[in-house]
């Protein structure tokens, strides 16, 4: 029998609540459903809240019955904030976090590099924001029990997985035992020490490293702005990186390398944790302010991924699928992707648009996304914990370096997560125009956001449809175009019309954005009327036209979304 | 290897100062100070085949 905590957790800053566990006996019907998702952490919430946009029900099962412990994920990036802007809760994001772009390494008292992320003046939001994990659960779980698409089932552990063709029958165990449930589509996103990856005895592919990090939260009043601070091989802890984040709510994260050897209940000993903290509150000048510790973990640097995220009917996403170093913020941020990429390809199959082939799709872009972040995040951790006595001597040359010759900077870059370019996707139109574009987000690159007006940009108009951009001066979407639109919404494919560039609403478009000034069409390379781009429903680009036609919209359409060959 | 050759006289001379500057960066610091020194060479060849190069000379041998 399934006993979840039922006593909310500690915390100094964040109220708890605890959910009432979902029992069988008060639920008999039968349990037969389109889709499961294990796990109501960001990443299976997301994707929750992504299906429930194209109208596909889902079971969301949660081991635990409150939200994550500790503040985990802390740095959102753009993308992410875009991801959930669209599934309704940016705003409190906003309102809440704290967004910062700069980070600063330090060496021997010296600054060594100041990372500056490129802000757009075309984007919404800020390169990253600082918010603890508990708030964002917390907003996206208000978010999904409004919903009557999803129910959230807390205290409910998948115990056993065995799968068919048709299907997945779960035996899930509860405060009262287990029950047995069966779905066409499983979704994994418990997690990195996913059960689901367990039980269908799946290995991940990768490095781990030796480097072990504490993380601790604590409370304390510091007069620095909300920049990612380094700091490397101190007096204090020597050969070590140690790195702090502002929180919300007067809160800052402080991961420090252990020396090699310490193990983790040593490290996180009261003793241990306050000589270190204190020491680095010391070399930063803030010697003797008083602190009080909110959660610590140890945390070590690892790099793996499943080499695909389908597995018959089982879908795997986030930190199940794949463990990345945090140092680039690459766990949560990478997830969001993942859920934002299965969620409508998984939904047109659930509807029969589509077949299941279509979410090979989502395996091979998230898989290959994976693949890249682990190539660069490992230049990342190379750097930060040094792996031999050869990376150890490079690393120490560049710090000594570093203090007067400014080239070697930019290796302190610890390459921030950023949204994964789908050149190589299968949903790319072959027949387009992508490579007479001078300017604009090429084949499946994710959009660039433009500001239209005061609070007013492109994203904004954007939703779970595909998107077709079309460029045009003239009063009408052509009538060619718009049987190709009106037939295959007909067939059931989410599709809007978006018209560019005319002060009044064009015939046969669903919204007609002026862009008087022709800022638009300029940051997306549109030369001419009768320019197109087709974003898929995670806003990627599929397809771009210098001269749209029927045929090209049609089978672009037709290939992204792997519509059935019957329709 | 290239062009641009090291007069004897110059060859000479980089001998006895890499020669003295390994003194004086001691045993514990020489090969700390020798990477440094590589990376700042490699910085003025800003050529990474190049570089490789004289890694591949540099490791025959040794």
């Amino acid at each position: 029998m399934h006993q979840p905590h039922a006593e909310p957790r500690r915390s100094i800053y964040y109220p708890y609540q605890v959910f009432d566990a979902w029992l069988p006996s008060q639920h008999p019907q039968p349990q037969h459903h389109a889709v499961v998702i294990a796990g109501a952490g960001p990443i299976g919430l997301v994707a929750a809240l992504e299906l429930a946009r194209h109208g596909v029900k889902c079971v969301l099962l949660e081991s635990e019955r409150q939200v994550s412990e500790g503040s985990r994920a802390i740095v959102f990036t753009r993308r992410s904030m875009e991801i959930l802007q669209q599934v309704g809760v940016a705003d409190h994001v906003t309102q809440n976090g704290l967004p910062w772009r700069f980070g600063n390494s330090y060496y021997r008292g010296q600054r060594v590099f100041r990372m500056e992320a490129p802000h757009d003046p075309d984007d919404r939001f800020s390169p990253m924001i600082n918010l603890q994990q508990q708030y964002l659960e917390e907003y996206l779980i208000d978010a999904v029990r409004a919903n009557p698409l999803i129910e959230l089932r807390w205290g409910n552990r998948v115990n056993a997985v065995t799968q068919d063709g048709q299907g997945a029958t779960l035996e899930v165990d509860t405060p009262e035992g287990p029950y047995t449930l069966r779905t066409d589509w499983l979704v994994a996103a418990d997690g990195a020490r996913s059960g689901i990856r367990s039980m269908l005895d799946l290995k991940l592919e990768g490095a781990s490293y030796e480097g072990r990090f504490v993380i601790a939260d604590i409370r304390i009043d510091l007069p620095l702005p909300t920049e990612r601070l380094a700091f490397f091989d101190p007096d204090w802890n020597p050969g070590n990186t140690i790195l702090m984040h502002r929180e919300p709510h007067g809160i800052w994260r402080v991961d420090y390398q252990l020396p090699p050897g310490e193990d983790a209940e040593a490290a996180l000993k009261p003793e241990s944790l306050k000589a270190r903290i204190d020491a680095q509150l010391a070399m930063i000048g803030h010697a003797g302010v008083p602190w009080v510790m909110d959660w610590c973990s140890v945390y070590s640097a690892r790099a793996l991924t499943l080499p695909d995220y389908v597995h018959g009917r089982v879908l795997f996403a986030g930190d199940a699928a794949h463990l990345l170093p945090i140092f680039g913020v690459r766990g949560a941020n990478t997830g969001f992707q993942d859920a934002q990429a299965l969620a409508w390809r998984l939904a047109f199959v659930v509807k029969g648009l589509a077949a299941a082939p279509l979410l090979a799709g989502y395996s091979s872009e998230r898989v290959g996304a994976a693949r890249e972040i682990i190539d660069e995040a490992g230049k990342s951790t190379r750097f930060m914990t040094p792996p031999t006595r050869g990376f150890r001597l490079l690393r120490d040359a560049v710090l000594s370096l570093s203090l007067s010759e400014p080239f070697v900077g930019p290796l302190y870059h610890w390459r921030t997560s950023r949204p994964h370019e789908y050149r190589h996707s299968p949903a790319n139109s072959a027949g387009d125009d992508n490579a007479l574009f001078q300017a604009g987000p090429g084949h499946g690159a994710p959009p660039q956001n433009v500001r239209l007006g005061a609070d007013d940009h492109l994203l904004d108009h954007l939703d779970h449809h595909f998107s077709l951009l079309y460029f045009t001066e003239g009063a009408a979407v052509p009538d060619a175009l718009t049987e190709v639109v009106t037939e295959l919404r007909a067939k059931g494919l989410p599709l809007r019309v978006i018209a560019v560039g005319s002060a009044q609403p064009v015939t046969g478009a669903d919204e007609t954005l002026a862009d008087a000034d022709g800022h638009l069409r300029e940051r997306y390379g549109v030369l001419a009327s009768g320019a197109a781009y087709l974003l898929r429903p995670d806003q990627h680009v599929c397809a771009r036209w210098m001269g749209l036609d029927a045929t090209r919209l049609r089978a672009a359409l037709i290939n992204a979304a792997g519509l059935n060959k019957e329709v | 290897m290239g062009p641009n050759t090291l007069s004897i006289p110059g060859l000479e001379q980089v001998y006895d100062a890499l020669a003295t500057a390994i003194d004086a960066a001691g045993a514990e610091k020489s090969e700390l100070f020798l990477v440094k020194l590589a990376l700042l060479n490699a910085h003025a060849l800003a050529d990474p085949a190049v570089f490789q190069a004289h890694i591949d000379a540099a490791l025959k041998d040794l």
